[in-house]
């Protein structure tokens, strides 16, 4: 077979490159083997993922029932605009990491490291807004441990003016704002990683890696990415929220 | 040969590659989605605001992981891992609460 057969051959069918791909391991029969094996193993990890945020989840259940009025309180401190807008940033960035992995797919560069950079600004601005909103509760002293006074909750604010509670139950607002702390996080530690992720990916993608076929790790990545915007679906809600009318 | 004998393999998947038409549609049903949360959200519903609030959150994950995630056209190995996952999941949180609820039983 010459080499313009073979050429023929691989623009066809794409059988005869991807059983020799470059990025095909040893120990898988084919290159769809390899990729149904990532993704397994992927799913498996997020696996372990969902049970670590359920964890966090489930306590926020339980203390939320135990310290119901403190938790309503917490709650109405939250800026609901921010948490708008930081769902809708999410949301846009795992269609443009979906669109990445489609670019990836169809092996165009281009477009590849476009909704790769497209998702990184995206990531990057929703970490802006919560540390936005960080700053604000730093300012407000509701960080417990570090800056927490129970004042803010004894006299009423303006939004809600009925919000004066006893001193005992203005101090449990405390763990409101320690899951708060803790599951926001939790989730923007996991933007960070993703976002350094993807930063190594791009540097890759402009080397000319991962538009030859070899589209697993960039569809891994896209997992983690839609599994990290899935937790802020719930968080959402449930923090900024279930408790406005309460 | 080997061409038959890879799709008779029990492990055969084909694989699907979804359309960018199908990744705008669902981008823009759940920014509407998230727009009917927030607005809701001002509505006093009672405790209907967390069952809505819930129920479209759980409307939003479904959309993310069939579509964004492909598992409406992954294998069955990869559901069926996807589904032992939320099943485990939803297991623990019950035990959990069942050991809550129970525990100050007529005390509360």
């Amino acid at each position: 077979m010459d080499s313009h057969t073979l050429a023929a051959q691989t623009a066809d069918t794409g059988h005869v490159e991807d059983e020799h791909a470059p990025f095909l391991r040893h120990h898988f029969e084919s290159v769809p083997q390899q990729r149904e094996a990532a993704t397994f193993g992927m799913w498996l990890f997020l696996t372990t993922e969902i049970m670590f945020f359920g964890g966090l989840f489930c306590s926020y259940l339980i203390f939320r029932n135990w310290y119901y009025p403190a938790f309503v309180a917490g709650s109405h401190t939250l800026h609901i605009w921010a948490g708008t807008l930081n769902t809708t940033v999410l949301i846009v960035s795992s269609f443009t990491m979906a669109m990445a992995v489609h670019a990836a797919e169809t092996r165009v560069r281009r477009a590849l490291m476009g909704w790769m950079i497209a998702t990184l600004i995206l990531g990057c601005g929703f970490l802006c807004v919560k540390a936005y909103e960080w700053h604000d509760e730093w300012v407000d002293h509701h960080v417990p441990g570090l800056n927490f006074g129970p004042e803010s909750f004894l006299h009423g604010t303006k939004a809600y003016p009925d919000d004066k509670l006893p001193l005992d139950v203005a101090e449990k607002t405390q763990l409101y704002f320690s899951l708060y702390f803790l599951m926001t996080g939790m989730h923007a530690l996991h933007m960070i990683i993703g976002v350094s992720l993807l930063t190594i990916l791009l540097i890759q993608v402009r080397g000319g890696k991962y538009v030859n076929g070899h589209v697993a790790p960039i569809e891994n990545f896209g997992l983690y990415w839609h599994f990290v915007d899935i937790v802020w679906i719930f968080l959402f809600p449930l923090l900024y929220l279930i408790s406005r009318h309460q | 040969m080997a061409e038959l004998k890879h799709h008779d393999e029990p492990t055969h998947h084909e694989h699907h590659i979804v359309s960018p038409g199908v990744y705008l549609a669902i981008c823009a049903t759940l920014l509407v989605l998230t727009a009917t949360t927030t607005a809701v959200s001002y509505v006093d519903l009672g405790e209907y605001n967390t069952v809505v609030a819930l129920a479209i959150a759980c409307t939003k994950m479904t959309l993310v992981v069939l579509f964004f995630m492909h598992i409406k056209y992954s294998s069955k190995l990869t559901k069926l891992t996807v589904a032992a996952g939320f099943f485990t999941f939803i297991v623990l949180i019950m035990m959990t609460m069942t050991d809550y609820i129970s525990r100050a039983w007529g005390r509360w």
